[in-house]
């Protein structure tokens, strides 16, 4: 499929969509006037997809800055009364969160959406955070799909109920949600400038038209500062307004179409004898979780009621009562934290339902990490089991069960992935099962970042300095894979940017040498600021900024640094030269990371120099397409010793041992040639045709 | 074996089952009217695009199809897997031992991905290795391949191994070992969608001016399967 389909399908077409693809699709079809993010996976392909659609689909895209500044461009565009769509995964609100806090209280007039998309098991990310908190932090309502048709429809949802109620709303993705595809059938696109914009965008009694000069639909921005300033005498009315708009939304979400029974007919129930036939019980799940359960119950032919819950903040209270009435107990099945379950508890409390429960915080189901159908089948068998083996027959019988479970030690995550292989497969399967070499990314063969982290470690060992005194303080994106033997260039990691902070502060809590690496859009997000606190605290620490002229690690996104923005226009090229050297940094030194020699030097000058010294690896990314391809590099094997340092001090992707002998694989070599350099029989040079 | 095409879901399943089991037993109307394919390789293999094209296909074919896939870090030379069930399911991760086909790009990865599998699975897989970079700075060392072929047709009943790099040389580009990859899943006989439809999902996903050599390179996969059969 071509993207561009997703702005041009007719309404009632079937495509097969990624979630992220279904998400952009329901931007568009909701109208959306400003949309801005910072790359995050699993979220990066909303992105990479307005990019390329933005103008065709009338709509001001951004890569802001951070995910704050988005936050910041989404707000300010809704207040403005036109739709605004914000998306980031989960790590990002942290950043946002700041202004994400009061946008609640300051509220909308045109639609926003702030998508989050979460990583349980982490896939891409530093941490599992649940972000259905932020909804119950910042008291904001909460969407959860399922699959991608679902996020398209609660997009458009969102959009409306977010006018409705003059509140942001979130929705709430997973990595499985947002990376999952399916059919999605196409709907029609909202016609702008219709009524349903509300009347603040109309002044002097004329409607405010769009400029000429602009693809997207403008809006209009009205004083009101008791609104939109949050000084302590206006954000007390703000919050006090803010719980009565919740209250009302509290009505809406008990017949929200998005939470919905599905039963069984119980029409033979009463067939078996088996007295635990008297026994009902039923399941409330949200998100990709409610996938699993479907298919276990329905793969199993399960006798389970399932509630599932897309409204899932505020908690529908009316709709949960009237499907546990005629329960005898309850599963709720939810990733990642217990936070349906424990609202499900103090509902069932406070309306007096004595009524079971069996979720994570009695260790049924699992506390930490994604879910898969095999957690959710073991889990509901090991319940039914024990309701079987105790001939449970009633609901008194039925809280020994759930106490029996809550007995147990703590279920922190399921680790019998391999009992089914087990089941079947004989020893010698077992055995070469456990063989397996492990296949961890690593950087790309022709990658700046490898000759960068080969000239630093050499520097230090020219100095003479221990590997166990020089700390290295790393940051997100692609380099943080010098974890990894053999670079093992990172030693320290907290956030984006953190490596500065962190690099300022090992100066000042040790003697040791700090080098800090950070990219060149990580710098952009949240480097800056802690480089100015390193000079002006007068802190020692080397930090690299390793300019790959990209962000690589999300899929190739354009940041400041480089001269197109969000849309593929020209826009200002912001120098980090300049900027390090407007934070007060003395030492500025821009390096072709490839340039080994030089690089070394460089290294052993800036650990040397007393204070903040600004290193600039710059080198594309070789995956930015349209490069000149560089001629590949050979073994010279009459030169060769084999002493495979080349091997083991690069871990290149495009050489390899074959048959004791060092090979480079002429269409993986990008010519970058630090092995040439590094090699000291001089046995690697460029390849004859 | 596929039979249901529509997504029935609870509500109309007349059905009723209780919960007097002491095991589960799987429903067989459930299972048998569906088809789950593992599809596994390494980053930059076009894994991704294979499984998107059999998805496409089986929409056109009428059938209720979802897919997994892993993007982001995994890209750099990690492990690529993606996960495609064809039938009436949501969730789109394949549970263990319930693959139908496992779709190998890579040897090891097969083998890696074996705990989807069972004695019924339909293993079809490219033999050439892509070693791990750092492998040096491993415990394990890459298996030999003739030993990892033996043990899996030892092993499994239906084995199929495909010299992928070689074909899709002789198609016409190394690029188009998904395509071969394609072919030989399709030549399977359990395969549920017909060779035309997915012929016809690779023009629409794929530049027009490729079609010609992707057509060679399906074809000489599905020709490797079927001479196997």
């Amino acid at each position: 499929m071509e993207l561009k389909k997703l702005v041009t399908a007719n309404a009632g077409e079937k495509l097969f969509l990624l979630g992220n693809e279904s998400a952009v699709r329901g931007a568009i079809e909701a109208g959306v006037s400003v949309a801005a993010t910072y790359p995050g996976t699993p979220s990066s392909e909303i992105g990479s997809i307005l990019y390329l659609l933005a103008k065709d689909a009338n709509m001001y895209f951004e890569f802001s800055v951070n995910e704050k500044v988005a936050m910041e461009v989404a707000a300010t565009a809704a207040t403005s009364g036109i739709r605004s769509f914000t998306f980031m995964k989960h790590v990002g609100l942290n950043v946002a969160s700041d202004s994400f806090m009061t946008t609640a209280y300051t509220g909308v007039n045109g639609g926003m959406v702030i998508l989050t998309a979460d990583d349980p098991s982490m896939f891409s990310s530093q941490n599992e955070q649940d972000n259905r908190h932020y909804g119950r932090l910042a008291k904001m309502p909460i969407l959860e799909p399922s699959n991608p048709q679902e996020i398209k429809d609660m997009m458009i949802y969102a959009f409306d109920f977010s006018e409705k109620f003059k509140i942001p709303v979130i929705i709430r993705t997973t990595t499985r949600v947002s990376h999952m595809r399916g059919i999605v059938e196409i709907g029609e696109i909202r016609k702008l400038d219709n009524n349903a914009f509300n009347n603040e965008i109309i002044v002097n009694n004329t409607s405010y038209i769009n400029d000429k000069d602009s693809h997207w639909k403008k809006g209009y921005f009205n004083k009101n500062p008791s609104q939109y300033i949050p000084v302590p005498a206006n954000s007390a009315v703000m919050h006090k307004d803010l719980v009565l708009k919740l209250e009302e939304i509290k009505k809406v979400v008990n017949s929200s179409d998005f939470n919905i029974i599905y039963s069984k007919t119980p029409n033979n129930s009463n067939n078996s004898n088996n007295s635990i036939n008297s026994l009902k019980l039923g399941v409330i799940s949200s998100g990709s979780a409610f996938n699993y359960v479907w298919d276990v119950v329905n793969g199993y032919d399960l006798d389970l009621d399932i509630l599932k819950l897309g409204f899932t903040y505020p908690f529908p209270e009316e709709l949960i009562l009237d499907f546990v009435k005629d329960l005898d107990g309850v599963f709720i099945v939810e990733e990642v934290d217990p936070i349906m379950e424990k609202e499900l508890l103090a509902v069932l409390g406070k309306n007096s339902i004595n009524i079971p429960v069996f979720g994570k915080l009695n260790n049924v189901f699992p506390l930490i990490y994604e879910f898969t159908p095999d957690i959710i089948h073991t889990s509901f068998k090991n319940v039914f089991d024990s309701i079987n083996n105790a001939n449970c027959d009633n609901n008194l019988n039925l809280f020994e069960i759930a106490d029996e479970f809550s007995n147990k030690s703590l279920y922190i995550c399921y680790d019998g992935v391999n009992e089914a292989c087990d089941e079947i497969a004989s020893d010698e399967i077992i055995d070469l099962m456990d063989s397996l070499p492990n296949r961890p990314p690593t950087l790309c063969a022709g990658c700046g970042h490898r000759s960068a982290y080969f000239a630093v470690k050499k520097a230090g060992e020219e100095l003479g300095i221990d590997e166990k005194d020089m700390i290295f303080a790393s940051d997100i994106g692609c380099y943080t894979l010098g974890v990894s033997p053999p670079y093992e260039t990172a030693d320290y990691l907290l956030a984006m940017g953190s490596s500065v902070g962190d690099g300022g502060g090992f100066s000042k809590a040790t003697n040791q040498v700090v080098l800090s690496f950070i990219g060149d859009s990580t710098f952009f997000h949240s480097g800056i600021a802690p480089l100015i606190n390193g000079v002006h605290n007068k802190d020692n620490f080397v930090l690299t900024i390793l300019d790959n002229r990209t962000t690589a690690m999300t899929g190739g996104q354009p940041n400041p640094g480089l001269p197109v923005d969000g849309m593929g226009s020209v826009a200002p090229e912001i120098s980090i030269e300049k900027i390090a050297t407007a934070a007060g940094c003395e030492f500025v030194k821009t390096v072709n990371p490839l340039n080994l020699k030089k690089t070394v030097e460089l290294y052993k000058e800036a650990i040397e120099y007393d204070g903040v010294a600004v290193i600039i690896a710059k080198h594309p990314c070789t995956l930015i397409k349209g490069q000149v391809k560089r001629k590949p590099m050979e073994v010279d094997y009459e030169k060769c010793s084999n002493c495979l340092d080349c091997i083991n001090l690069l871990a290149c992707p495009a050489i390899s041992l074959i048959d004791g002998k060092v090979v480079i694989d002429y269409f993986a070599c990008k010519g970058c040639t630090t092995c040439t350099q590094m090699c000291k029989e001089r046995a690697i040079k460029v390849k004859r045709d | 074996m596929i039979t249901n095409k529509n997504d029935s879901n609870l509500n109309n399943n007349g059905n009723t089952h209780n919960l007097n089991i002491n095991e589960f037993i799987k429903d067989e109307k459930f299972f048998n009217d569906s088809y789950t394919i593992f599809i596994c390789g390494v980053g930059g293999q076009g894994i991704i695009k294979t499984s998107v094209i059999i998805g496409d296909a089986a929409i056109a074919e009428g059938y209720n199809v979802v897919m997994s896939e892993i993007h982001g870090m995994s890209q750099r030379g990690g492990v690529v897997s993606t996960e495609l069930k064809i039938g009436n399911f949501k969730s789109s991760i394949i549970e263990e031992s319930q693959a139908d086909m496992i779709l190998g790009f890579e040897p090891v990865e097969v083998v890696r991905s074996l705990n989807k599998g069972n004695t019924d699975t339909k293993i079809v897989f490219n033999t050439n290795p892509i070693i791990p970079p750092n492998i040096n700075s491993q415990k394990n060392s890459y298996p030999d391949i003739g030993r990892v072929v033996k043990t899996l047709k030892d092993n499994y009943p239906y084995v199929y191994n495909i010299d992928g790099d070689k074909l899709a040389q002789e198609a016409g580009s190394i690029m188009t070992l998904n395509m071969v990859l394609l072919g030989a899943a399709t030549g399977e006989n359990s395969f549920p969608l017909s060779k035309e439809s997915i012929i016809s999902s690779m023009k629409d996903n794929l530049k027009e001016n490729f079609h010609e050599m992707n057509l060679k390179a399906i074809e000489k996969g599905f020709g490797s399967v079927k001479s196997q059969l």
